[in-house]
C-alpha cells in the first residue's frame, strides 16, 4: 500500500462565485490581450479596411466630406462597421483558430466555466474596437469636416461597448461552432450583407421602404444608429436600442450553447 | 471512500468509430495507474471523458464524485496539454501564471519551475523552448494547482532517454507525496517504470486490469517463426498447445505467439516434424494486444 489519500489541511479561501468569475474573466482578458499584442498583425490587418473605405468613398465626395453633419454621420457609420468587423474577424475567426490548437482542450480541463473565457474575449473585443477607431478618427478628423464635440466623446466611448459586445458574441458563436476555414467564410457572408442592410456603407435615409423595414430589424442598423446618435447627438429611436439589446441576448445564448457543445477538434 | 475516478458502462462513438465500448473503470485515492494500449485504442478518449472535455454517449463518468463537466469538480484535477501545445508567444512564467490563477492554492511559479529545471527559461517564449523543455513545462502545468489527481496522456512522447527518466522520477516523487496518477502510454517500458496497476485498453474495451506483474505476464509473449511442411503440421502444433495462437503465414514460415516459447519448441521436437529456420523473439506490444483482443472475444 502506498501513501494514503491527501487530506488538504491548507485553508482554502472561499471565494464568492461572482467574484471568482470576474477575477478569472480579467485573467483571461489579460492573457488573450498579451497573446494578441505579440502577433498584432492578426488584428491590425482588420483595422485598415474601414479607414481605406472612408478615404476612397467619402473623402472625394465633396458634398458629404465638406458638410460637418453628413461627414460626421459617414465617419460614424463606417466606425460602427469597423467595430463589427474587428470583433467578428479577430474574435470570431480567431477563436476558431485557437480551438484547433492543443492548448485549447487543456484550458477546458481547468476549473473554469464558460463565462470567464468568453467574457475575456468580449473585453478584448471592446478594447481592440477602440484601437480600430483610431485610423478612422484620424482620416475623418483631418480629411473631412467630421467633428466630435467634447460633449460627445463619452457617449461615443460608451456606444463602442454596446456595439462591440454583440458582434464579438456573434463572432464567438460562429468560431465555436465551426472550423477556422468555415468560420472565415461564414463571417464574411454574415458581416458584409448585414453591414450593407444596416446602413453602414450607405445611409439608410436613401433606402426604399421595404429595405428600411428589414434594416430596422438587423443588429448592424441598431449599431449604426447608436453610434451616429452618440457621436452627433441626433435623437435615437428606442426601437433600435430594443433590437440591439435583443440581438445581444440572442448572440450571448448562441455563444454559450456553442461553447458548451464544443469538444475540440471533431473526428469523423 | 469515494473513488477519484468512476467510469461506469461508458460508450462513446465518433461517427462510425466506436472509441469506447461499454467501459467501466475506477481509480481509488493514491493509486498509480497505467493505461496501456496501442494508438487508437481509446485511451485518450477515456481521459477526455474523465477531464470533462467530452460527454459519453451512454453511461456515467464521475470525478471526485461529481460531474467532470462542472468546473467545480475539476479543482483538484491536473492535466497536460497534448503534444507540445503551448501558446507560442507567451513566456514560460506567463503560462504558469495563467494556469495557476485558476486554483485556490497554487504552487509558487518559482518552486514549480525549479522542480522541473526550467528556472532559466522563465522569461522565454514557449515557442523558443526545446522539445524536452516543452514537455517538462506541459507536465509542470498539470501540477500547478497541487492536484489530487493527475492525468497524463503520453507524457514522454518524443523525449530522449535521459529526459524521459527525469520526468518519470518527478512523477514518482509527486505520487509518493500523496497524489493519484493516471498515465497513458503505448510504451510498455514507460508503464513498467511508473505504474503499480495496469489497465490494458484495446479496440475501445478493457482487455486486462491487474497488478503490473500479472499484466506483464499476460502481455509478455514470444513470437516463434518456423518453417513447416504444411498447414496441417502447424495446426497439429497448436492443437497440442492451447495457449499458443493460431498459426499465421509470414513469408515462407508460420508465426505463433506463445506465452512459453520453450514449451512450443519442445512440442515441435516431440511431434517429430521436419521444421527448419526456427526463430524465437519477443513479440511487440501490438502483437501481444492483438492476441489479447482475440482471447477476450
Amino acid at each position: 500500500m502506498t501513501t494514503t489519500a491527501p487530506t488538504s489541511t491548507r485553508t482554502q479561501i472561499a471565494e464568492g462565485t461572482l467574484r471568482r468569475a470576474v477575477r478569472l474573466s480579467l485573467v483571461h482578458f489579460r492573457f488573450q490581450f498579451v497573446e494578441l499584442t505579440r502577433t498584432p498583425i492578426a488584428v491590425i490587418g482588420n483595422l485598415a479596411f474601414p479607414a481605406i473605405a472612408l478615404l476612397f468613398f467619402v473623402v472625394p465626395q465633396q458634398v458629404v466630406s465638406q458638410d460637418p453633419v453628413l461627414a460626421t454621420a459617414a465617419t460614424a457609420q463606417l466606425s460602427a462597421f469597423a467595430i463589427a468587423s474587428t470583433c467578428m474577424f479577430s474574435f470570431g475567426v480567431g477563436v476558431a483558430e485557437d480551438r484547433a490548437k492543443p492548448f485549447a482542450p487543456f484550458q477546458r480541463t481547468l476549473p473554469v466555466g464558460a463565462v470567464p473565457p468568453l467574457a475575456g474575449r468580449v473585453l478584448n473585443g471592446i478594447v481592440w474596437s477602440y484601437i480600430a477607431l483610431v485610423p478612422l478618427a484620424l482620416v475623418g478628423g483631418f480629411l473631412t469636416q467630421a467633428t466630435l464635440t467634447p460633449g460627445r466623446i463619452v457617449p461615443g466611448l460608451l456606444a463602442v461597448i454596446g456595439i462591440a459586445t454583440p458582434f464579438t458574441l456573434l463572432g464567438l458563436a460562429i468560431g465555436y461552432a465551426m472550423s477556422a476555414k468555415a468560420a472565415i467564410a461564414v463571417v464574411q457572408l454574415t458581416l458584409f450583407p448585414l453591414a450593407f442592410a444596416g446602413g453602414m456603407f450607405m445611409p439608410p435615409e436613401i433606402f426604399p421602404r421595404w429595405l428600411d423595414a428589414i434594416s430596422t430589424l438587423t443588429p448592424t442598423r441598431g449599431a449604426r444608429e447608436l453610434f451616429v446618435s452618440a457621436t452627433t447627438g441626433a435623437p435615437l429611436e428606442s426601437v433600435f436600442v430594443v433590437v440591439l439589446v435583443a440581438w445581444t441576448a440572442i448572440f450571448a445564448a448562441l455563444t454559450t450553447i456553442a461553447y458548451r457543445r464544443d469538444e475540440g477538434r471533431n473526428y469523423r | 471512500m469515494t473513488a477519484v475516478v468512476d467510469v461506469r458502462d461508458v460508450t462513446r462513438t465518433f461517427g462510425p468509430v466506436t472509441a469506447l465500448d461499454h467501459v467501466s473503470f475506477a481509480v481509488e485515492p493514491g493509486e498509480l495507474v497505467g493505461l496501456l494500449g496501442p494508438n487508437g485504442a481509446g485511451k485518450t478518449t477515456l481521459l477526455s471523458l474523465v477531464s470533462g472535455l467530452r460527454r459519453p454517449d451512454s453511461g456515467t463518468v464521475r470525478l471526485f464524485g461529481g460531474d467532470p463537466r462542472d468546473s467545480a469538480s475539476r479543482v483538484s484535477l491536473g492535466t497536460t496539454p497534448q503534444e507540445t501545445g503551448l501558446p507560442e508567444t507567451l513566456r514560460v512564467g506567463e503560462v504558469v501564471d495563467l494556469v495557476s490563477r485558476h486554483f485556490p492554492d497554487p504552487m509558487p511559479a518559482a518552486e514549480l519551475l525549479e522542480r522541473f529545471g526550467l528556472t532559466a527559461q522563465t522569461r522565454r517564449q514557449t515557442g523558443a523552448l526545446s522539445g524536452g523543455q516543452k514537455r517538462r513545462l506541459a507536465v509542470a502545468l498539470a501540477l500547478v494547482g497541487r492536484p489530487q489527481l493527475v492525468l497524463l496522456d503520453e507524457p514522454t512522447t518524443g523525449l530522449d532517454v535521459e529526459a524521459r527518466h527525469e520526468l518519470w522520477t518527478a512523477l514518482r516523487t509527486f505520487h509518493t507525496e500523496g497524489a493519484t496518477v493516471v498515465v497513458t502510454s503505448h510504451y510498455l517500458e514507460e508503464i513498467e517504470a511508473l505504474a503499480e496497476r495496469v489497465v490494458v485498453v484495446g479496440q475501445g474495451r478493457i482487455l486486462a486490469d491487474d497488478l503490473l506483474s500479472r499484466v506483464l505476464a499476460t502481455v509478455a509473449r514470444r513470437k516463434v517463426l518456423v518453417g513447416l511442411p504444411d498447414r496441417a503440421a502447424a495446426q497439429a502444433l497448436t492443437a497440442a498447445l492451447p495457449s499458443v495462437s493460431e498459426p499465421a503465414r509470414e513469408g515462407d514460415r508460420f508465426a505463433f505467439l506463445a506465452a512459453d516459447a520453450d514449451e512450443l519448441v519442445r512440442q515441435l521436437v516431440r511431434l517429430d516434424v521436419a521444421f527448419s529456420d526456427l526463430e524465437v523473439r519477443g513479440a511487440s506490444l501490438e502483437e501481444a494486444f492483438i492476441s489479447l483482443t482475440k482471447e477476450s472475444r
